[in-house]
């Protein structure tokens, strides 16, 4: 079987693809290129898409004896992942870029492409497990567990994946690598969002959608207490960073409950306001056995790294009810709910849809 | 493994390597004064003397270098830098659109660092320059042009340069011309003299001689200001302790090359054709790309409509055949090949292009080898091009 092996030049990446080359496998690594400009990109040990990162994935290729190429993918990543990001932002939405990037780059142009030339299925870093039962799996590592932002990929994404870590954590992956002699060993973890290379995510949509002054309104009342410079720049359940003119006549604090690109408004109220104990989702995909006919029993995530809560997921069409056990707050358009049925192998991701409200 | 990339590199020859090895053995710094320093000096002498006997230069002309990007970039500074600082004004350079980065990279540097002024001259759609153009550009200019710098022979497409002619024209204007001539020596007949070039680039990997040493070959009425300082080693023009042993087996293999050029050229080009017309025929609607006749004898260019080049090499190197896009990389991620540009070609063919190039270990089993692996290639090279949007 030929595989082609994601390399993003940090540890993970490379040591799935040793575990690809041990198993018997054709490897053959690929960096993805995904920066316009590599310089922008966030520099230092970050394991993403630095010229720095390029060399690591190269020199762990090497060290694996496997052939190695650069794909020049940034055009693809702009459109679907960068100029997304900002649109969602735009529309009022908060967006997981990991997550697009796995769904229309890794495992969509990627993962097509391979195909066309020859491989049977990518090989990626991933944390998360998907065994001959062709289910996705919570990691064994649940710090570090990514089967949330997997959990977007359909039946045909899944059957030419490999995911070679999800048994393992990270401490071992760590561990691993130092012993195969792979230099990105003790390379620290890679966070936050490769394209922003500073890390101030306002200030790069703020450079992107220019300042659109607006206010702020209370929930309860109506009154307007204050003002920003872009509605963007706001997520729901953010309590910093509001500067309120007038203080909530109760005296605590505020949290973002909403905004409206329409009328560019910002929305603000007390922490119960922000409870939610329905959540609608739109595009389910369903990969954890058949498409329930009726409500099921599971349990939903609704961020990544967010809480697990029981809930009753019914499917309606192009549409995802979730009712919630009990009430969650910070619940955010545009993020991913993640439907899980708890298992001791290892929680099975069952669907995900796109959060609509 | 079918290596067909020998204008990337090409094995060393025996001899250079015994060579080598032999010499390497020995002490000595050939700048010291004692009988080991005597010893390695004279192997380095004596070197000097074998190249340029082979290659129609004076001794005293031939200057010892880490490579041809060093020898490409002490020609093309060191002159404009001498040139200017005995005139002010003279501060135009004249290269062709289709050089190696060595040579172009250098006169970017002198526009975007030195306030170079630079006239580009244009080739036709086989990579060929004109010698009139460069004779307008003189006569525009040519009192302010510190340099002209156009190579022997391209490295992508194979096309040979009329440099003789390009040479003449410069010299009508007292204007020194430097030629890189990397991958013609050992190809086609290179005669620094009779070409009538003042500054000649050679390095040692591409004609069986080790990588690092190379040579530029620099009339003695052309001043070059050093890039390197220190020692004053190479007539004050180049400094640091030479590399006896590399320079020993850099001589060998030029004279080797050289004086098998007719020999070599007439196996290799017979190959060649052989693989051209193979290609065509597994490939049928295949572009052949630089001139049919002034061409290096074991250059042979593609482009693959419909294809990429980069997924071509991906494929055919799994399958054990070592070819190049030719073109460079820029931060890892290849770019369409200036030279197909230059040529007239769109991006889509530019990078549609594979280069194969064949050298003295060549065989027909290894044209066997990539007539075998590239229709099942095309195919699948198209299909991933397919999916590619738009751009
Ligand atoms: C035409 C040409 N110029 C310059 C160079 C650079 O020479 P070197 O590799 O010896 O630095 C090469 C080969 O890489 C070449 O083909």
């Amino acid at each position: 079987m030929r595989v082609l092996a994601a390399m993003s030049g940090g540890v993970d990446s490379a040591v799935a693809a040793a575990r690809a080359v041990q198993a018997g496998y054709d490897v053959t690594g690929v960096h993805l290129a995904l920066a316009r400009n590599p310089q922008t990109y966030r520099t230092g040990a970050r394991g993403c898409c630095t010229l720095e990162d390029s060399r690591d994935a190269r020199r762990a290729a090497d060290v694996l004896g496997i052939p190695f190429y650069v794909w020049d993918m940034a055009d693809r990543f702009h459109a679907d992942v960068v100029d997304d990001f900002v649109a969602e932002y735009a529309a009022g939405r908060t967006p997981n870029p990991c997550l697009r990037c796995n769904e229309k780059i890794k495992f969509a142009a990627v993962l097509d492409r391979a195909v066309a030339l020859g491989f049977d299925a990518v090989v990626t870093g991933h944390h998360a497990r998907l065994g001959a039962d062709g289910l996705l799996r919570r990691s064994v590592d649940p710090a570090k567990d990514q089967s949330y932002v997997l959990a977007v990929l359909t039946r045909a994404q899944l059957d030419r994946s490999i995911f070679p870590l999800g048994d393992s954590t990270k401490a071992e992956v760590r561990a691993e690598a130092a012993r195969r002699g792979l230099a990105v060993a003790d390379k620290p973890d890679s966070h936050d969002i490769c394209f922003i290379a500073d890390g101030d995510t306002r200030g790069f949509l703020a450079q992107r959608l220019g300042e659109a002054p607006g206010e702020v309104v209370d929930a309860l009342t109506g009154a307007v207490v204050g003002s920003h410079s872009g509605a963007y720049q706001y997520t729901v359940g953010q309590r910093r960073g509001l500067h309120l003119d007038r203080p909530a006549p109760d005296g605590r604090p505020r949290y973002v409950l909403s905004i409206t690109p329409v009328t560019n408004t910002v929305t603000v109220g007390p922490a119960e306001a922000l409870e939610v104990d329905r959540v609608r989702a739109v595009r389910p995909v369903w990969t954890g056995g058949a498409r329930p006919g009726g409500p099921i029993e599971c349990e939903v995530q609704l961020r990544a790294h967010g809480d697990v809560v029981p809930a009753t997921v019914s499917l309606d069409g192009d549409a995802l009810h979730a009712e919630l056990r009990r009430p969650v707050r910070g619940v955010a358009a545009g993020q991913a709910i993640v439907a899980y049925r708890p298992d001791p192998a290892g929680d099975v991701v069952l669907g995900s849809a796109t959060i609509s409200d | 493994m079918a290596y067909l990339d020998h204008a990337a590199t090409t094995p060393m020859l025996d001899e250079a390597l015994e060579a080598y090895v032999a010499t390497a053995r020995e002490v000595g710094n050939a700048s010291s004064l004692h009988a080991a320093g005597r010893r390695a000096r004279r192997r380095v002498e004596e070197s000097r003397e074998r190249v340029a006997a082979v290659l129609g230069a004076r001794p005293s002309e031939v200057i010892f270098t880490g490579g041809g990007t060093e020898s490409d970039n002490l020609a093309v500074k060191g002159v404009f830098w001498a040139r200017r600082a005995a005139r002010a004004d003279r501060n135009r350079v004249v290269s062709s659109a289709v050089e190696h980065h060595a040579v172009l990279d250098a006169v970017d540097w002198l526009a975007g660092h030195e306030g170079a002024e630079v006239g580009w001259l244009p080739v036709d759609a086989a990579g060929r320059l004109d010698p009139e153009r460069l004779r307008a550009e003189l006569a525009a200019h040519g009192d302010r042009v510190a340099v002209v710098t156009a190579m022997w022979a391209n490295n992508e497409v194979g096309t040979v340069q009329p440099v003789a002619e390009l040479a003449a024209v410069a010299a009508e204007h007292g204007v020194p011309f430097h030629t890189d001539a990397i991958q013609a020596v050992g190809q086609v007949p290179v005669d620094f003299a009779a070409s009538g070039v003042s500054a000649l680039t050679v390095t040692g990997h591409k004609l069986g001689g080790p990588t690092g040493v190379g040579a530029l070959l620099l009339a003695r009425d052309v001043a070059a200001t050093p890039l390197l300082h220190g020692g004053g080693q190479e007539r004050d023009v180049r400094s640091g302790t030479l590399d006896t042993a590399g320079i020993v087996a850099f001589a060998v293999a030029v004279e080797a090359a050289v004086k098998g050029q007719q020999e070599y050229a007439a196996h290799v080009a017979a190959l060649r054709d052989e693989l051209v017309e193979r290609v065509r025929q597994a490939v049928p609607e295949v572009i052949f790309n630089g001139d049919p006749v002034d061409r290096l004898p074991g250059n042979a260019h593609f482009s693959f409509p419909g294809c990429e080049g980069d997924a071509l090499l991906l494929l055919l190197d799994a399958q054990g055949i070592a070819c190049s896009t030719g073109s460079a990389c820029s931060a890892g991620v290849a770019q369409p090949s200036h030279v197909l540009l230059a040529m007239g070609a769109d991006d889509d063919r530019a990078r549609s292009s594979l280069r194969f190039t064949l050298g003295h270990t060549s065989t027909r089993e290894d044209v066997d080898a990539l007539i075998a692996a590239l229709p099942a290639a095309v195919d699948r090279a198209r299909r991933a091009a397919a999916l590619r949007t738009p751009r």
